[in-house]
């Protein structure tokens, strides 16, 4: 199919006439689908969430994220990101430079591990480490012999939000990286750069939007995960409570208005994550190679 | 670095450096996040003993779970094949207004906790929320039943077949429809003779993306599911509950089963395409 032998017709005219293929009524049609089926699991249940917040009015609102227990939450769900996302930038990025600048047997194999979380049930995710630290747990009895506490801790949160968030980093920079080749890299250490200065000034500018770009996708995933740490977190108020958790106890005790309050924060971090996302699709699309199919 | 490179035969040697290290973090992390902790599952699971593994997987409650959750994320899935098709359709090839507003709009499930997308689902599908009100009168009820958990499915599952078609349908060469056109096929002839086929695979790959999603999913679900025992109660949710009755080795058993035919069926699917590959070429 090569382009010598297509008729001379200006592109953005095929374009146009082939976009005409479907009558007015169909496509209009078609697109009348396409808007109800994403107002009706799209636009609607965001819009409730804002809707619902501010049900019972500004004060309540404000009062139900401003309680010791919500600020407990945030800032436990901050402290959780702060310490996973930095774990899977390093990670990705080791993971990154090892399969995009390297030829070795059981690449692929590799990158299909690196990928498995995203095919575990988040609840799963969780499940897994109360089987290995839990109190019936195969280290158990000796953590707690030695009084340390990881299920129903700050340390369960943590493994349980690297694991379910484990491939964002990594699955954006690898075809970035590989995309960008070695030549670079060759150029400044024969130049007489050393590795960590080829790394910090040749490496890293070169990749740096597609890794901004997995780490918002990270950082979302690790501040609204819900499943991976219901199960590891025991949802006790103020200590191990999460946001996600906290909404899910506020909306059981039938305290709706507050439980939206809660989570109208986190569908604004959904939404700044969404603005920020497709403003880096449209302004370094070429270099983010995994927009379209993470 | 040449020592290096000497040690490592299974790999071409190259100037770069690092490759030691960077593999090392990778294999220790992946290996103590991942690969240990669901090894340690296998074995839980394994641990049980053939009867009580029989007696956990063939129980009725059991398989009603596993059943909900795989028949539903099978509809949702195929829900959003249809949908994300005529979706990612609509966004290629036509111009409207707050075209690319909706463009951005369909990664909302992707950036939006599961939690918030469940209240808010339960919300509006409950019988006395905005849509719910709508079908109440026909007795239909949505929430609190395995309709409602086909609702949350569906819309986490959602960008995956929008994602995945897009870019196919953007890259398609426009001169094949015109040559159909030119010979004479009808629009719905070309669409479904030279349109479709290449889209295919992509469309499977969305379709299976959406499915392995849903199976697992847990937090959109379980406030809008309603959560009844053997009617609406999703398998994760078994898990989770087996787990609270300090029942290890149940949780186990239901969370490899889960894992187990969720694999086979991914790579069947994954078989089924390579073959096609295979046999009509790389599309």
């Amino acid at each position: 199919m090569s382009d010598a032998t297509a008729p001379f017709v200006p592109a953005a005219s095929v374009r146009r006439s082939s976009a005409r293929g479907e009558s007015v009524g169909v496509r209009i049609a078609l697109i009348a689908v396409s808007l109800v089926f994403l107002l009706l699991f799209l636009a609607l249940p965001l819009a409730s969430v804002f809707v619902e917040a501010g049900a019972k009015g500004w004060e309540a609102y404000r009062a139900a994220i401003t309680e010791p227990d919500a600020q407990a939450a945030i800032r436990l769900t901050l402290l959780v990101a702060a310490i996973a996302v930095p774990f899977n930038i390093v990670v990705g990025i080791a993971a990154a430079w090892a399969i995009a600048k390297f030829e070795f047997r059981g690449k692929n194999l590799l990158i299909s591990l690196i990928d498995l979380p995203f095919s575990v049930s988040p609840v799963i995710s969780g499940l897994v480490f109360v089987l290995l630290f839990g109190a019936q747990g195969y280290f158990g009895p000796w953590l707690q012999a030695h009084d340390i506490k990881i299920i129903f801790a700050l340390p369960a949160l943590i493994l349980a939000t690297i694991f379910v968030t484990f491939p964002f980093v990594a699955r954006e920079l690898i075809p970035h990286m590989q995309s960008l080749g070695t030549a670079d890299e060759e150029a400044a250490l024969t130049l007489g750069a050393s590795p960590w200065r080829v790394f910090f000034r040749v490496t890293l500018p070169n990749v740096k939007w597609s890794l901004f770009y997995g780490v918002l996708l990270c950082n979302a995933r690790a501040m609204g995960e819900f499943g991976a740490v219901a199960v590891v977190s025991g949802k006790i108020r103020g200590l191990t409570n999460t946001m996600p958790l906290h909404i899910e106890i506020l909306y059981n005790e039938y305290m709706g208005a507050a439980a939206f309050a809660v989570a109208s924060l986190l569908a604004g971090l959904a939404l700044v994550t969404l603005v920020l996302k497709t403003f880096l699709e449209w302004r370094f699309g070429d270099e983010i190679a995994a927009s379209r199919r993470h | 670095m040449t020592t290096a490179a000497k040690s490592f035969r299974w790999r071409e040697p190259s100037i770069l450096p690092g490759f030691g290290l960077a593999l090392g973090i990778t294999l220790t992390a992946l290996s103590l996040i991942v690969l240990i902790p669901l090894a340690g599952l296998f074995l839980k699971a394994a641990s049980a003993g053939p009867a009580d593994i029989w007696a956990v997987a063939t129980s009725p409650r059991t398989l009603a779970a596993l059943k909900l959750s795989f028949m539903g994320a099978l509809i949702a899935a195929l829900v959003n094949a249809v949908f994300g098709l005529i979706l990612a359709w609509v966004l290629v090839r036509y111009e409207f207004p707050g075209r690319r507003l909706i463009d951005a709009a369909v990664d909302l499930p992707f950036a939006l906790p599961t939690a918030v997308a469940g209240i808010s689902l339960a919300a509006i599908y409950a019988p006395n929320g905005i849509i719910g009100s709508l079908f109440a009168p026909f007795g239909i009820k949505i929430a609190y039943t395995p309709l409602g958990v086909m609702v949350a499915l569906i819309f986490i599952g959602l960008p995956f077949v929008v994602r995945t078609v897009q870019p196919v349908l953007e890259e398609l060469q426009s001169d094949v429809e015109e040559a159909a056109a030119l010979l004479g096929a009808s629009r719905i002839r070309t669409i479904f003779k030279v349109i479709l086929p290449p889209v295919l695979p992509a469309l499977m790959t969305g379709f299976v993306l959406a499915f392995a999603r849903a199976v697992g999913e847990y937090g959109s679900v379980i406030f809008i599911a309603g959560n009844v025992p053997m009617v609406s109660e999703i398998a994760p949710l078994l898990i989770v509950i087996r787990l609270e009755q300090f029942d290890y080795a149940g949780a186990a058993v239901v969370a490899t089963m889960m894992l187990v035919i969720s694999f086979a069926l991914i790579l069947s699917v994954n078989l089924i395409q390579a073959h096609a590959r295979r046999r009509f070429g790389d599309v």
